[in-house]
């Protein structure tokens, strides 16, 4: 099983977050970054997919310099190989833009699987799944909370989180697959695993080596633009009361004087 | 006046209350058309919905592809109308099989794609707020057709009855649209609440609860108030409630006018899907807890004591 899995570096959950004064893009170099929480499931499930099949799984991102940190916590995890698609012309892509870039670094890869995971932090636009399937021509298994692999019938099934349940959908290898975090428990990079991923392959491509067309990425190619970015008005504290026996009924009270009831 | 494609949401035919908001939303900007995708026979129970709403046209395209595989079909037949109407934007709701759908039309027909959007202006100029609502940007497709993403709850719904023309799409799906086909739908819990996403009221439970069971005291507060019950990860993560019915950063994003939640210490994961609610209560027995910052109304206190009190002071009130 040849399978390729997606990771992100982004902001740390709990960094605060905010834009670029200049160029209204995520402010990347005064908070700490991490790998997306997400992709860790992502990565995890990669990981069990060849444990049981066998295969081998190549990392892909696509961000500065340092998002190489996070290529190495995957390959610590216990992934085997790396692609780092770095160029400065890169920075400012939007989804529309990172979809296709990496879409096109994947399609060299030639995945049975490709894994992503159901949203980055940072952006929450819960689309990349969908967006990979799109450019890759392949079925897409997006919000999959279970994926189980028949490799002797070529197929992959997955439960598609519903509102109510779960769709169950099955598609032909190569797929796409999105998962969402409650799928697995991602294991964290044992020392071994840590020292290991420092000899692990790595390929560092810029936009030119991936054959990228300079005008259709970055912030020149984005389909949309910010135009003005403020910080939202605090949320500042209302009422705070202790509880002397009646705060039920207190509530109730402040519901009521608001017409909520 | 250019029409302004509206992508039906709806479960098997029944209209989702989003629909008549992005209808709303779609007269303020140009000649509303819904797009209903769906399995045969299904559109008959929207029909009337969509034409009190003020749709000026209905595209209908039903057929058992739609229904049957993920993605693929419904991004195709609305990249198709998006060619062949060119609207000036297409609005869709956000919810995760919507907003993917958006994602493949903005893909096919080298569109931008704005998500999660709470307001539009007339020149298609969309207001978000972003890192979980602590930054507001305005921002704006610069290149085909703008496909906009909108949060449910961000427009009030008006009637604005008409009679729309009806034309039949005829749907032809290419091979690779029909890759991931839906075998089996599963319900595993029917719950007769409002949807999460769309609800007025939602009433939440974490940590605090303890254990799974004592989820009910959360569902009793609900169903007095007629709420949507939501949970925080950490009670979806022991396994307490649904993954679904999660709210904040990796689940879901609320906006309703009233959201009580119940044990729950609001974390930046947490705040992030629930902050744009309009009044927030909270009870919690750690008076540090975060959420009191941010509350309307905080009632530090043993939510075991103040739930059971409030659910009754709620029904008194009623009967009274």
């Amino acid at each position: 099983m040849n399978i390729v899995v997606t990771v992100k570096q982004v902001p740390d959950t709990w960094a605060e977050k905010k834009l670029d004064a200049a160029d209204k893009t995520v402010d990347r170099k005064s908070v700490d970054n991490v790998m997306n929480e997400m992709d860790e499931y992502g990565v995890e499930e990669a990981l069990k997919i060849k444990e049981a099949h066998g295969g081998e799984v190549t990392v892909v991102t696509m961000g500065p310099a340092k998002a190489v940190e996070t290529i190495r916590k995957a390959l610590s995890m216990g992934a085997d190989k790396a692609v780092h698609l770095t160029d400065d012309s890169l920075h400012g892509s939007d989804a529309l833009a990172t979809s296709a870039a990496l879409a096109k670094v994947i399609s060299t890869l030639s995945p049975d699987i490709v894994i992503t995971s159901s949203e980055a932090s940072d952006a929450r636009g819960g689309v990349i799944g969908a967006l990979l399937a799109e450019r890759l021509g392949l079925p897409q298994l997006t919000q999959a909370r279970k994926v189980t692999v028949d490799p002797g019938a070529s197929k992959v099934t997955i439960e598609r989180l519903a509102d109510n349940g779960y769709a169950l959908v099955e598609a032909s290898l190569p797929v796409v697959v999105g998962v969402v975090e409650k799928i697995n428990q991602p294991r964290y990079p044992s020392f071994k695993g840590i020292m290991a991923a420092k000899k692990k392959p790595l390929t560092t491509l810029s936009a030119a080596d991936a054959g990228l067309d300079g005008a259709a990425v970055g912030l020149a190619g984005a389909a949309s633009a910010v135009v003005t970015s403020e910080a939202a008005p605090p949320r500042s504290s209302g009422t705070i009361v202790k509880d002397e026996g009646d705060g039920g009924t207190k509530v109730a009270e402040f519901l009521a004087a608001q017409k909520l009831i | 006046m250019a029409e302004v494609l509206v992508l039906v949401e709806h479960a098997d035919g029944e209209p989702k209350k989003v629909t008549a908001e992005l209808l709303t939303l779609a007269r303020t900007l140009g000649e509303p058309s819904a797009v209903f995708l769906g399995a045969p026979g299904t559109y008959a129970k929207a029909k009337e919905y969509l034409a009190q709403y003020g749709a000026a046209k209905v595209y209908v395209a039903e057929s058992d592809d739609i229904a049957s595989y993920v993605g693929g079909p419904a991004a195709e037949v609305l990249a198709n109308l998006v060619g062949e109407a060119s609207p000036a934007a297409v609005l869709v709701a956000a919810t995760a099989d919507s907003r993917e759908v958006a994602a493949r039309v903005a893909a096919k027909t080298e569109s931008g794609l704005i998500w999660d959007a709470t307001a539009l202006s007339t020149d298609l100029v969309a207001t978000q707020g972003i890192f979980g609502g602590s930054t507001i940007v305005t921002s704006k497709v610069t290149k085909g057709v703008a496909v906009v993403v909108v949060r449910p709850n961000s427009t009030a719904p008006e009637a604005a009855p008409s009679t729309p023309a009806e034309q039949t799409v005829n749907v032809a799906i290419s091979d690779a649209g029909k890759g991931a086909k839906i075998v089996d739908r599963v319900v595993e819990a029917k719950s007769g609440r409002p949807d999460l996403t769309e609800a007025q009221v939602v009433v939440s439970g974490g940590r605090g609860l303890g254990a799974a069971e004592h989820f009910a005291l959360v569902e009793k507060l609900a169903d007095t108030l007629g709420a949507a019950v939501g949970a925080s990860r950490a009670a979806t993560d022991a396994g307490w409630y649904p993954h679904q019915n999660q709210v904040g950063q990796t689940g879901k994003t609320v906006s309703p006018q009233l959201y009580i939640a119940v044990g729950i210490s609001g974390a930046i994961q947490h705040r992030a899907g629930m902050q744009t609610s309009k009044t927030i209560v909270a009870v919690n027995k750690d008076p540090e807890a975060p959420i009191f910052e941010f509350a309307d109304y905080g009632l530090v206190g043993d939510l075991f004591n103040v739930v059971p009190q409030l659910t009754e002071a709620i029904e008194k009130r009623k009967a009274g």
